[in-house]
């Protein structure tokens, strides 16, 4: 097995990237972007598997110019940076890492939520700038019973709601289509769910229906006292419209670990209190990313010896 | 405020509704979000010395033989020589969740009830508790100034945070603070053991007669205790080594419940993992040297500082005062434990 070739598209995990060399004869884009075209010429028939992430994944270009690509170890849970369809045409396995994240997720978005509304970042700054000696903080606004609207209930959604409840918030939320075992109330409309509640949270996958899910008339129906939280895509806000209305006034807050253009959050939210901005960590605690990284690992192992995929997406 | 009543209302009111007594320092003054005073004055005879003219002595003891309750802002002390000025008093009302600013003991011998503010804030302490850890543990803030000092595009990682699932906490202190910081971390799927004065019969966690037992098992300490003698530099330095290099401490509580000089010498040598930290021995002044440290989030005491909190605390304080004047149960008092 030293000898498969394998693909990684970026820097993602030294840990990972390690595994992998200990097992595969592995290949790392990024030490090939000044010779592409080469390093194509020469390899690109004995690649056999990419593992891609959040970053940069397997879009169609690159899965065309791999003829013989098995299989696509995604080392994220979401799968937008995956052409999907090209993988299903060429036959070309998918597996993904959920379930392990799960957790961290889902505490980030809660974590976040409490940063915002009691202003965590904002007292700490406080008393690091010696502020404090002049005069006290102001008042925050209270989290525990505040409702919270959860877009897509899966996975990740389902435990942020978990959470939630234990601080007293009635759980709403927006998904496809109603989840049959649970007491949460259910909007079929996502407008509706954000006039009816305070705090909304983006759990959902990223695909072409939920691009901009959360648009200016979401925004504005969050409104003045509504916080919104992202721990999914930057790709499901539409940020322009997002960075008007909290300059504006317009929505009370924003919890985001996540941005269209990253790294490159919009520069006009660095100045805000109102909002909390971290640079895409929500599965990236030591245990995650080692457990992550151990999902990728097997799911190749177990491809390339002929056994069933662990966390196979298609 | 004096200056609000008229002769006319004087005469009305302090024959019709019942006295109470507003304790404060000087700088101290009621919320005025909501206006305490103007919900207050609709239902009692408020007397404020440091609004009166009046030298303050002079005031008080005019009025003591009226004054059945009084109000203490804030941290406002309620001292043995003090309560000796007001020989009808029957009732202190705390407006903190602390009560080590009153003489609790001077209080029982002259037969003073006391009542504290701890339900009406106690959401909002634990939720403050769980922010911070959360906090600590995924290095929020110091990610949010990362994110603002422009460095995420230059610095392609940043240093991996902690797994908050399956964290050992121990709370020391299991009140209502305590208990509602207990209920929130089970939801996240935290194992939760305790330490208090006395263990409690109907909790299903397990209990530490000793601090520093509770701190060899757990991986987070949260300090939710009241401030006593007993309780005075409960976490020293042997109780945080025992805690272990990549302990947490959160505290909520009061800054002396921790051997503050120890803490910094701890967090400095690495020998805890980080700190959460809304209360200090010597408010405003915090440790200089914990303002450089990434693993450690600041509050300036605020724990309590929410719209909701306040209100809250004004429908406390007016129900305690009513079912005082009319011999009824007191909602919040503390007990003579």
């Amino acid at each position: 097995m030293n000898n498969t070739c394998v693909l990684v598209t970026c820097p993602m995990f030294t840990y990972l990237e390690q595994e992998l060399e200990t097992r595969f004869n592995l290949f790392k884009l990024w030490d090939h972007s000044s010779s592409k075209a080469e390093f194509f010429n020469n390899y690109s028939s004995s690649i056999k598997a990419v593992v891609g992430n959040t970053k940069v994944g397997a879009d169609a270009k690159l899965i065309d110019s791999l003829p013989n690509l098995e299989i696509v170890a995604s080392y994220s849970v979401g799968l937008d940076k995956i052409d999907l369809d090209k993988c299903k045409q060429r036959g070309i396995k998918v597996t993904n890492t959920p379930d392990v994240l799960t957790d961290d997720v889902a505490d980030l978005a809660i974590g976040l939520a409490l940063a915002v509304l009691r202003k965590v970042c904002v007292c700490d700054q406080f008393v690091r700038s010696g502020n404090w000696i002049n005069g006290d903080f102001g008042l925050a606004t209270k989290f525990s019973g505040k409702s919270v609207g959860i877009v897509g209930l899966g996975r990740i959604g389902s435990a942020i709601a978990k959470r939630a409840e234990a601080f007293q918030c009635p759980i709403s939320y927006h998904s496809r289509s109603k989840k049959p075992n649970t007491n949460y109330k259910y909007y079929l409309n996502i407008v509706d769910l954000a006039a009816n509640c305070e705090i909304l949270v983006v759990a959902c996958a990223l695909t072409e229906e939920t691009h901009h899910i959360v648009n200016r008339k979401v925004i504005d129906a969050l409104g003045p006292k509504g916080f919104l939280i992202n721990i999914a895509r930057g790709a499901h806000v539409d940020e322009p419209e997002l960075v008007s209305a909290l300059l504006e006034g317009r929505l009370g807050g924003a919890g985001l670990d996540v941005f269209e253009n990253e790294p490159e959050p919009p520069e006009q939210l660095f100045a805000l209190d109102n909002v909390v901005l971290v640079p895409h960590v929500g599965s990236d605690t030591g245990e995650t990313s080692k457990a992550m990284a151990d999902l990728v690992i097997s799911n190749l192992e177990a491809h390339f010896k002929g056994k069933p995929l662990l966390t196979p997406v298609i | 405020m004096a200056t609000k009543e008229t002769d006319n209302q004087q005469q009305r009111s302090s024959q019709e509704l019942p006295v109470v007594l507003v304790n404060r320092l000087p700088s101290f003054r009621l919320p005025s979000k909501p206006p305490f005073e103007d919900d207050l004055l609709s239902h009692f005879h408020l007397l404020d010395p440091h609004d009166s003219p009046e030298p303050y002595d002079s005031f008080l003891s005019r009025h003591a033989s009226s004054i059945r309750a009084l109000i203490t802002v804030g941290t406002t002390p309620v001292t043995a020589e003090f309560l000796n000025l007001l020989p009808c008093l029957g009732l202190v009302v705390g407006t903190s969740a602390g009560l080590d600013h009153i003489d609790l003991p001077a209080c029982r011998s002259r037969g003073i009830a006391v009542t504290n503010a701890s339900s009406a804030f106690s959401e909002d302490v634990a939720d403050c508790a769980v922010g911070l850890l959360i906090d600590v543990l995924r290095r929020i803030s110091s990610a949010d100034r990362f994110v603002r000092g422009r460095m995420w595009p230059a610095k392609k990682e940043y240093p991996l945070g902690f797994k908050l699932r399956g964290k050992r906490v121990g709370i020391v202190g299991l009140g209502s603070i305590g208990s509602e910081v207990a209920t929130r971390l089970s939801a996240f799927d935290c194992s939760i053991a305790y330490s208090s004065r006395k263990k409690k019969p109907s909790v299903p966690f397990p209990f530490y007669a000793n601090v520093g037992d509770l701190a060899s098992n757990s991986d987070v300490l949260i300090l939710c205790c009241a401030l006593t003698e007993e309780t005075t530099h409960i976490v020293n330095k042997d109780v945080m080594i025992a805690l272990g290099k990549q302990g947490v401490i959160i505290n909520v509580g009061r800054g002396y419940l921790i051997d503050e000089k120890e803490l910094v010498q701890c967090l400095l040598r690495g020998e805890i993992g980080g700190a959460g930290l809304d209360v200090f021995e010597n408010e405003p002044n915090v440790p200089k040297e914990l303002l450089g440290l990434d693993n450690v989030v600041l509050s300036p005491h605020r724990a309590v500082m929410t719209p909701e909190s306040f209100e809250a605390l004004l429908q406390l304080t007016v129900a305690n005062l009513k079912a005082f004047f009319s011999n009824k149960p007191l909602l919040s008092v503390v007990s003579n434990e």
